[in-house]
């Protein structure tokens, strides 16, 4: 009794949300392309990659988090004060490297405490870091007192250099995401992640501790988050006092529009990466044919609704 | 007697993979308590899931009154006056007791142009209710929640009489009742009985269907085995009526040396349902845990695995005493469990079969911190060519296989781990016979020729006597008989199994 799957070729190729997300994009380098050729220009091409990558790198740590099963809606607020954390040391005289690396660092500290909280103490992810985005917010404008930080050193800009035509962003980008993959897929602690995401009940009753793997996630979260502040950071003459406004929604929907599943268990980086890359397309895209910007939002809600259904969807026809 | 209220004939249903009634009689009068005897999986809860309009019956006739009757809905059985109450309780604790004795068919009152709820005659006819059976000392504006499980179980029966209803079905009511609840719901029961209701009383105690009920029907696979008078029968016609069934040669059990204790468990407790448990399991033994659902087994074995760590008593693993914490102590020391529900417990669907054999020994199937994948991908073949898993490849996930196929995937998960013990907890339920005879040639084969340790929970006697070498009854928390291979008959365990301690005292 062979239940072998009897799914036809088309609906297979879709399934694949890395396909399908590749598929839009060359769509829409296809039909924005013709209505306005100086879209698909190299500069355009390396904008929309840069644009977003600060966003596809915090993205890669989320992946990892929504694939336990939970969630942190915090990074937004956390990029925000790890951004003027890297400002404040560099303005204070340290040299750039010790600025670049202090979110890292700090990124981790502050996942430690959420995954301590999620997975020894058993509050809600989506409860605790409500509150740590209410407290690292509120924490940011008390420090800055809401002044922006400028007039960092010209060394301190990590963001802007490039090797030949392609900036440190976008490298780091396609890099960390090669890396992640192969560590997802390959790697012990990569598979209990799905594990703990799949099926917890089952990982903990095959000896895989539930508890260390949560803390490990927003750990190694809290340093793509990290990271993702030195190129937010480091991009920009001025550093603004304020996070970045929806943050964690453009990172959340890069994730889940990557086609990591929000109940968990399932879903690459990769896709997480090229979701990133397809909203910002989406956006410069948009611009380029003269709609409004504004849009973007909708659009973004849009296809959130869109990659849920279609997962939820594809789930039902496994159970059968 | 005049005609039956409710009447069976030939009833069959049908589920994908398992036959679950096979031609089934049963007929109750009014003002009669016809009780429902039967092992676990004998066809009790879908016999009366058909009477009250949750399943349709594939073949066979339901007669109320003499009407043939079909029903669409429970609701609709509601209607034509049949109620269930079932084990766990279907009220809704946040709200008061006269509003789930009348949740769904409330009273309303007529308030300038709109229909408004009417709590006084709500109120006062849910108290007109609980007072005809004879209860007096509860208050209808309290919210259910705060009440206990008897009273609750009382609420349960005003609704039903809310409904006016003619045929009363209890799923073992007894169950979670404290002692003067049992003699409370009895006298309830009787006073629905003399007040012309028929009533189907399901229940594991023999001992409560010869206090409470007319006549018994006992069902054993999913059969009708007979219908007596209780007047008529004793336990031990009752008891040999459940269990009953011919030993098939299906478990070619190998003959196997018993070596050295391997796990020993003195004195474990564990709040409720573990007590003073001891006992102990030899290399190339398989020692069978026998007893009813909630007797306590499963409660055993994961108590020993660590997933209900123990509150006292000593778990020793080849002599050593092990702390066992949490599943993970447990793979440490060596213990296996294959746990009974395999879709929770056992499998992550998503995932391959090769992803899913190699689970347990992550640790080792690495070098450092990546997984050696030829290593993974060898021991997923392995495991297909050993089990004989159905299946095109190590890749494919694990939700398109069969029960059985899922039942050896987890297995070889297991025994990718080299356990020294392995606690398997219905090891066979819900797996065709093939696959069946499989899984118990192999459990004899690691015995025999590996010196493994099997503790084995089933609630199929056939397969305990034909696979244990030993077998251990558990009844209510406790170990309360032990029977070596040659001595255990299915009727002393069954006794073992289901006596009240009044029997056996």
């Amino acid at each position: 009794m062979i239940a072998r799957a009897k799914t036809p070729n088309w609906w297979r190729f879709f399934a694949n949300q890395e396909m399908a997300i590749v598929l839009f994009l060359i769509v829409l380098a296809v039909v924005i392309g013709s209505l306005n050729p100086r879209f698909l220009a190299s500069r355009n091409i390396l904008d929309i990659l840069q644009g977003n990558a600060y966003i596809a790198i915090a993205a890669i740590g989320m992946s990892m988090i929504i694939i336990t099963g939970n969630i942190d809606i915090s990074v937004g607020s956390l990029v925000g004060l790890l951004a003027v954390i890297a400002g404040r040391i560099v303005t204070s005289g340290a040299p750039p490297i010790v600025a670049w690396l202090a979110p890292l660092v700090f990124g981790m500290l502050v996942g430690a405490l959420i995954g301590f909280l999620v997975a020894y103490l058993k509050i809600p992810s989506i409860v605790v870091t409500l509150g740590m985005l209410s407290i690292l917010k509120g924490f940011l404008i008390i420090w800055t007192n809401g002044s922006r930080v400028e007039a960092m050193p010209e060394s301190f800009f990590l963001a802007q250099w490039k090797i030949g035509v392609v900036s440190v962003p976008i490298i780091t980008m396609f890099l960390l995401t090669i890396l992640a993959a192969i560590w997802m897929r390959y790697s012990g602690l990569g598979r209990s992640l799905y594990a703990v995401g799949g099926n917890p009940e089952a990982a903990r009753l095959s000896g895989i501790s539930q508890q260390r793997v949560v803390l490990q996630a927003f750990i190694l979260n809290g340093l793509f988050v990290g990271i993702a502040s030195t190129m937010y950071a480091t991009q920009l003459k001025v550093i603004q006092a304020t996070p970045p406004p929806s943050l964690e929604l453009f990172i959340i929907t890069s994730a889940v529009v990557g086609g990591v599943s929000i109940l968990g268990g399932k879903g690459t980086v990769i896709g997480a990466t090229l979701a990133a890359i397809l909203l910002n397309a989406i956006r410069s895209g948009m611009t380029f044919i003269g709609i409004s910007p504004f849009w973007i939002q909708a659009v973004q809600g849009l296809l959130i609704l869109v990659t849920v259904l279609i997962d939820l969807i594809r789930r039902r026809r496994q159970m059968f | 007697m005049s005609e039956p209220l409710l009447s069976i004939k030939g009833l069959h249903k049908r589920f994908p993979g398992v036959y679950a009634l096979r031609g089934v009689d049963f007929d109750v009068y009014a003002g009669e308590i016809h009780a429902l005897l039967g092992e676990n999986g004998a066809g009790k809860s879908t016999l009366i899931k058909t009477i009250a309009g949750v399943y349709k019956p594939d073949e066979g006739e339901i007669k109320l009154t003499g009407q043939p009757v079909s029903f669409a809905s429970p609701r609709e059985a509601q209607h034509k006056g049949i109620d269930v109450i079932y084990q766990e309780l279907s009220l809704y604790p946040e709200l008061t007791v006269a509003e789930n004795i009348f949740m769904g068919h409330a009273p309303f009152k007529q308030a300038g142009p709109f229909k408004m709820m009417d709590w006084p005659t709500m109120n006062r006819r849910a108290k007109e209710l609980l007072a005809e059976l004879d209860v007096h000392d509860l208050d209808v504006s309290r919210k259910v929640g705060t009440l206990n499980v008897g009273n609750r179980q009382r609420v349960e029966i005003a609704k039903a009489l809310s409904h006016d209803a003619k045929l009363l079905i209890m799923d073992e009511p007894t169950a979670a009742l404290t002692e003067t609840d049992v003699e409370q719901l009895f006298r309830i029961t009787r006073l629905l009985r003399d007040r012309g209701v028929g009533i189907v009383y399901i229940s594991h105690k023999l001992i409560e269907v010869f206090e409470l009920a007319d006549r018994v029907t006992v069902l054993r696979d999913g059969q009708y085995i007979a219908t007596k008078q209780v007047s008529d029968t004793n336990e031990r016609e009752l008891i040999s009526m459940m269990v009953g069934r011919t030993i098939e040669n299906l478990f070619p059990k190998q003959d196997s040396k018993v070596g050295d204790v391997v796990l020993e468990v003195r004195n474990l407790n564990r709040a409720p349902l573990t007590r003073n448990i001891s006992f102990k399991v030899r290399s190339g033994e398989i020692v069978g845990l026998a007893g009813l659902v909630g007797s306590g087994r499963s409660e055993t074995a994961q108590v020993i695995f660590g997933i209900l760590p123990a509150q006292s008593g000593e778990i020793l693993v080849q002599g050593k005493p092990a702390n066992i914490n949490r599943p993970a102590d447990a793979v440490a020391q060596g213990i296996a469990y294959v746990p009974e529900d395999r879709g929770t417990q056992g499998l992550i669907k998503q995932m391959t079969i090769r992803e899913n054999v190699s689970l347990a020994i992550l640790p080792e199937v690495s070098s450092g911190t990546f997984i050696n994948y030829n290593a993974e991908k060898t021991l997923a073949q392995k495991s297909i060519d050993q089990f004989s898993i159905k299946a095109y490849s190590g890749e494919q996930a694990t939700n398109k296989l069969s029960g059985g196929n899922q039942q050896k995937v987890v297995l070889s998960k297991w025994l990718a781990s080299h356990p020294k013990v392995l606690i398997m907890d219905e090891p066979t339920r819900g797996v065709d016979v093939g696959a069946k005879s499989e899984i118990h040639r192999l459990m004899s084969k690691l015995v025999a020729e590996e010196g493994l340790a099997i503790l084995m929970i089933s609630s199929e006697l056939p397969e305990v006597l034909g696979m244990s070498d030993r077998i251990l009854v558990m009844r209510e928390g406790e170990i309360v008989a032990e029977y070596s291979r040659a001595e255990a008959t299915q009727e002393k365990i069954g006794a073992a199994m289901m006596a009240s301690r009044k029997v056996m005292a």
